[in-house]
């Protein structure tokens, strides 16, 4: 058990199931690397996630793309239902826009369209989120447009050690599965296993348990809402239960469900916007099943209704943050 | 070609041609349900690809896709049950006309995407590839999809990694109700895609034999490590767009036109009676056993066993959770 960053244990992760499963494979853009006057030049990835294993495994197994996201996609999907197990990877959720077709209509639908004939089972990786200053076009979510889609399996790590468990679950896994990669927290650490370990999907995470009131957030908000619910016990003896789904789909139901049925209080946050999110999911979840365990109205903390802004300032007051959360909780108990 | 090659053909072509006629007739009663896109006009084009490909080869087709999927294999009575929405279809009723699938055949579905077919279909070949299989992978896209622009990706992408890749552009002239040559910058398909860098060549797709050998040297090239190719056939489509296309964009006259002169089933006959090769007799007797399997087809989709609501749940996911 060493501190790794999230980058070095998706890293991992990848060297374990390349080394387990000769059909896995990697293709993507910037991925791998070329010859140079014989000798290879690695890339490993533009976020250094893939880096070793063109030299391990060399063109056949991490293949450079064109810029051809519909192209990426098809092969990795065409593959998968030829027995590979492909790793396709999106430099930015954003981009899956100029291959969403390939993703939704086809990867989504094959199984059930041909009357469960195939299995698809391909990953798709991605970074996501803001807080590098990307703009509008690179910081945006996407994982609740997936999670919609039936046929879909959808992944949000909050950290490292969720990253490598997920991650060998995926590629392990017999469905498809989008994988989100927080691009922020690439370089935030943990206790991370050397060994391989698969984390089970539908099974939420609670780094923190309470009575008071139950948090649920998504992706890089889990660390938010960490950062609120020590806050809130260490200066007012408020004590929250902090539930990181880790998988949007399939959702750990239960575990939020039980939650509030003891705290009765409910606050829901991740960094999309607000319409058509996870937010109002888990919130119409609790109001369709958990409503007379509720206290008080749920509250949500997400994003404005607006693009991502580029400027730091603007971007700040874009994301949640644990300030807003802590507004929320004592609404919450008000 | 010998003549069993060629009395196999034959029967194909003829089978393509009976499916849809009796499709027509029955869509017509309304008993089947969705958009129906005929294939007839154009059957010379998936037997003359497919008769080159074993099971192990992987295609994949258009909204169009009843011709490619009886050229390569799929039973004629296990389609019609997929029209009917029966469970006994080759998808269980959960794909229908534009979604059939037959994986034990190599035939990796219908797809009503235009031009979607195409990136997935490199997938299968770089599948071949990495496996150091021998099989091919052929994807079908109309002369309306040559302006997708995945189509292209997917083209671009089989050159780079050499890929056993056979793109076939089938021109019919039309896409939906509109003029192929109103909407192509480059009427010229095949050169579209040897811009992409690969062997690309225009053949008659009314002529069986035109096509059989254009298949027969790309599908080759690539079983030995030759990369991609593409091949645009030429042949006319028959019926409307989809059944209840009232086409108002062309005349009766000049689809009768198109049946008289530009029909692959009396070419193909004229020449292998002319040649001596096949006789009218053997034709004569594979179209009765055509309307003998037809008219099973159709009696078991009638009879065939309906889903029930709760299939509605069934293969979603291998496993939710
Ligand atoms: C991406 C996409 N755009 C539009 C449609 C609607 N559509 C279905 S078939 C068709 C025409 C296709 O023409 P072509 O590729 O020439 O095939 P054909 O019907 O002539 O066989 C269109 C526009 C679609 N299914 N997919
Ligand atoms: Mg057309």
């Amino acid at each position: 058990m060493t501190i790794k960053s999230m980058r070095d244990a998706l890293n991992e992760a990848l060297h374990h199931e390349f080394e387990r499963d000769p059909r896995v494979f990697l293709i993507g853009e910037d991925v791998g690397g070329f010859e140079k006057d014989g000798q290879p030049v690695e890339i490993g990835g533009v976020f250094g996630v893939s880096k070793g294993l063109y030299r391990k495994y060399g063109r056949k197994r991490v293949i450079d793309a064109p810029i051809s996201e519909a192209a990426i996609i098809g092969a990795a999907s065409g593959a998968a239902l030829c027995g590979m197990r492909p790793i396709a990877e999106i430099m930015f959720a954003d981009l899956t826009a100029v291959c969403f077709d390939q993703i939704v209509n086809q990867i989504a639908k094959f199984r059930y369209m041909f009357g469960g004939q195939c299995a698809c089972p391909v990953v798709i990786r991605m970074t996501t989120g803001g807080g590098r200053n990307a703009g509008a076009q690179h910081s945006q979510t996407f994982y609740p447009i997936f999670t919609s889609f039936p046929g879909l399996k959808v992944v949000v790590p909050s950290n490292a050690y969720d990253a490598k468990g997920l991650l060998i679950t995926a590629i392990r896994d017999e469905d498809p599965v989008i994988f989100f990669e927080p691009k922020v927290l690439y370089t935030e650490k943990c206790e991370v296993p050397d060994e391989a370990y698969a984390i089970p999907f539908g099974e939420a995470a609670m780094p923190r348990e309470g009575e008071d009131v139950t948090l649920v957030a998504f992706g890089q908000s889990v660390n938010w809402a960490v950062q609120a619910a020590d806050e809130l016990r260490a200066t007012r003896g408020i004590r929250c239960d902090v539930i990181d789904p880790r998988t949007p789909s399939p959702l750990d139901e239960e575990t939020i469900l039980e939650s509030v049925a003891a705290t009765g209080r409910l606050v829901v946050i991740d960094e999309s916007p607000p319409r058509c999110g996870l937010t109002a999911d888990v919130a119409a979840l609790v109001a369709d099943k958990g409503f007379r365990d509720l206290k008080a109205p749920i509250k949500t903390v997400t994003a404005p209704h607006t693009p991502v802004p580029q400027a730091r300032e603007l971007e700040r007051a874009y994301l949640p943050n644990p300030r807003r959360i802590i507004a929320a909780v004592e609404e919450v108990l008000a | 070609m010998t003549h069993d090659g060629l009395l196999r053909a034959y029967r194909r072509l003829r089978l393509l041609r009976e499916f849809e006629e009796r499709t027509r007739v029955e869509f017509q009663t309304g008993q089947i349900a969705g958009f129906t896109h005929l294939y007839a006009g154009m059957e010379a084009i998936a037997v003359g690809v497919c008769e080159h490909l074993t099971d192990e080869d992987r295609i994949i087709s258009t909204h169009r896709g009843h011709g490619h999927c009886l050229a390569k294999g799929c039973d004629p009575a296990a389609m019609m049950l997929e029209l009917w929405g029966s469970t006994d279809g080759l998808c269980r009723g959960k794909g229908g006309t534009m979604h059939i699938a037959d994986f034990s055949r190599g035939m990796l579905g219908a797809n009503a995407v235009v031009g979607a077919g195409a990136p997935i279909a490199v997938g299968a070949a770089l599948a071949s590839a990495m496996t150091g299989g021998t099989w091919v992978a052929v994807s079908f896209v109309g002369d309306g999809g040559t302006n997708i622009g995945s189509v292209y990706e997917a083209m671009n992408l089989a050159v780079v990694l050499k890929l056993p890749k056979i793109f076939v552009i089938e021109d019919n002239g039309w896409g939906e109700m509109t003029p192929i040559a109103d909407v192509a910058g480059n009427r010229d398909l095949a050169a579209r895609a040897a811009a992409m860098g690969m062997p690309a060549v225009s053949v008659d797709g009314v002529d069986f034999f035109a096509v059989h050998a254009a298949a027969g040297e790309a599908i080759a090239r690539a079983r030995r490590g030759g990369g991609p190719s593409t091949i645009v056939a030429s042949a006319p489509r028959f019926y409307g767009h989809h059944e209840g296309d009232p086409q108002l964009y062309r005349s009766r006259e000049e689809v009768a036109e198109l049946r008289r002169r530009e029909d692959c089933l009396p070419r193909f006959i004229g020449r292998v009676t002319a040649e001596g090769i096949l006789s009218a007799d053997e034709i004569a007797a594979v179209d009765a056993d055509i309307a003998r399997i037809m008219d099973d087809a159709v009696a078991k989709a009638k009879a065939g066993p309906r889903p029930v609501p709760a299939d509605v749940h069934e293969h979603v996911y291998a496993r939710y959770r």
